[in-house]
């Protein structure tokens, strides 16, 4: 049975010329970038050029760009580095309701640790209203921060709108792209950014390396404190092999941005309307169009997530649920509940995310083996559908 | 290469006396689906035995298989044996489940002594008070 990956929103494969132009740098060249020696040149010139290719693809300066070990750090980096070298300042932060865990996280540290955090509601679409972010900034705000394409429902925020009202304001706004970056066009300052995080593996780069833009003038506290690596902002030596594939992710990003997004919204589109028009009682979540490309969340009553993610893989197709069983820490998606879904339709959700390598035949696969998994459980399920 | 064992996986992929019991003479629920998980379990008694049995259940798959293997393990049974079921006895039989699903052995278990206290109250006349669901 041929099996379709349809989980590229949790990671995706590198491309072949990266996974091709990383491999010199685990044996053949290996010097240390701080080296002061043929060696080290060439790991130091790799590098200048993978911040190129970064700096490129979001239309910034290659000196504006931190390389991390994942977006995760690089959210971590914005909000407790501003939030440290800002604190004097004032203490108050803005984020919309459905941020990343890895924003959420770090900022309710900050909360534990003197900080006043304000979440901003979004709509039954999961969008912010650039209206309430401006309602909610302070004498003492110091950083907003709000995600350009959520990584559950896809939903893509009016981060443009929103930039320009704390660009006015005086406030830094940091936006976490590490679902949107490579995928759809990222511009640093036609968002007003000050700060934004891109992740390598969600573009078709590795895993482990990740990215901060942090506009000129900015000044932000390192999270680890060392030598000079990345002009001393973000110290340990550098996981060149990672970094170059960044780069070359970044650099192919930039030639097949446009063509890649209409296959993949094509092929999710199918996949959208075949499922609607196949199976009664699904819903949606997420905007309609202002969406990421690539990804398909739905509530499918009546069907638990695991059990459809575990009964699906059986069928060869591997997906991905927000449910609360799906979820180690059995907790119901804050972005699902933050859109106003019930507990019940959270659980019952099934998020499809497809990729490159993905057919339109490997659509139609789902839309045959998909239907009769639906059915199935709901013909066990203790709830009537159609009820909730 | 699976979360589940084995037979947790079998009992979920081919789960046993699932659906409905026309003639049931009683039934339990357990669990609400704002939670996760609800569970459903329906009893035909004869002469103080469980002659038959089925579920119906809203969650993961460590529910699904707990639901379908209370449903095994009861069969047959008179009441009392049945009551004497416990979520760990059932998790036993299903060869173990992780440590944070072990709630979902709970509702199996909670469900089918519900059942069964709901058969005796109409049997002995009782109205047996709604109470209210525990998560």
């Amino acid at each position: 049975m041929k099996t379709v990956y349809l989980d590229h929103i949790a990671s995706t494969p590198c491309h072949p010329e990266v996974s091709r132009a990383v491999l010199p740098f685990f044996s053949q060249v290996f010097g240390n970038p701080q080296s002061d020696h043929p060696e080290g040149w060439k790991t130091r010139t790799a590098i200048d050029e993978a911040r190129n290719h970064v700096a490129q693809l979001i239309n910034c300066t290659p000196e504006e760009i931190v390389f991390t070990s994942s977006g995760t750090e690089a959210n971590n980096f914005a909000l407790k580095g501003i939030a440290h070298s800002y604190g004097s300042k004032g203490r108050h932060l803005v984020l919309s309701a459905i941020e990343h865990r890895s924003v959420m996280t770090p900022a309710k540290f900050l909360e534990k640790n003197g900080y006043e955090v304000t979440m901003i509601p979004v709509d039954e679409f999961g969008v912010v209203d650039p209206a309430a972010v401006a309602a909610a900034l302070r004498e003492d705000t110091i950083l907003v921060s709000v995600m350009h394409a959520n990584n559950e429902i896809g939903t893509i925020e009016p981060v443009e709108e929103i930039g320009q009202i704390a660009r006015e304001r005086g406030v830094l706004f940091h936006v976490d792209a590490g679902s949107s970056g490579g995928i759809i066009p990222v511009d640093v300052k036609k968002m007003n950014a000050d700060l934004l995080t891109l992740s390598a593996h969600n573009f078709y780069g590795p895993k482990g390396v990740g990215a901060l833009f942090i506009r000129k003038g900015v000044k932000i506290t390192p999270l680890v404190h060392g030598g000079a690596q990345e002009r001393g902002r973000r110290t340990g030596i550098e996981n060149v092999p990672g970094i170059v594939g960044m780069g070359v992710a970044a650099r192919v990003a930039i030639e097949e941005m446009e063509a890649r997004a209409i296959r993949l919204k094509s092929m999710r589109d199918r996949l959208e309307k075949g499922l609607l028009d196949r199976v009664p009682h699904v819903y949606l979540n997420g905007h309609p169009t202002q969406r990421l490309p690539h990804v398909l969340n739905v509530s499918l009553e009546g069907a638990e997530g695991e059990a459809m993610l575990l009964t699906l893989a059986d069928q060869g197709i591997y997906a991905s649920s927000a449910s609360t069983c799906t979820m180690m820490s059995l907790e119901t998606s804050h972005v699902l509940l933050a859109i106003g879904r019930s507990g019940y339709l959270a659980n019952s959700t099934l998020l499809m995310s497809v990729g490159v390598d993905n057919t339109m035949e490997d659509m139609d696969r789902v839309l045959d083996r998909l239907p009769p998994v639906i059915e199935k459980l709901r013909a066990m399920s203790a709830v009537t559908v159609g009820d909730g | 290469m699976h979360k589940y064992s084995e037979k947790v996986m079998d009992h979920f992929m081919n789960p046993r006396n699932a659906g409905d019991l026309p003639d049931a003479d009683a039934k339990g629920v357990e669990g609400n689906p704002v939670c996760g998980d609800m569970m459903e379990i329906a009893i035909k008694v004869e002469d103080d035995r469980i002659v038959d049995i089925r579920f119906k259940t809203f969650g993961c798959g460590s529910a699904i298989a707990v639901s379908s293997m209370i449903t095994e393990m009861a069969k047959g049974k008179t009441l009392d044996e049945a009551l004497k079921i416990s979520k760990e006895m059932v998790a036993n039989e299903l060869g173990g489940l992780p440590p944070n699903k072990m709630h979902c052995s709970n509702l199996g278990s909670k469900a089918l002594q519900k059942a069964i206290e709901q058969y005796r109250a109409k049997k002995e006349g009782r109205v047996l008070e709604e109470a209210p669901q525990s998560a």
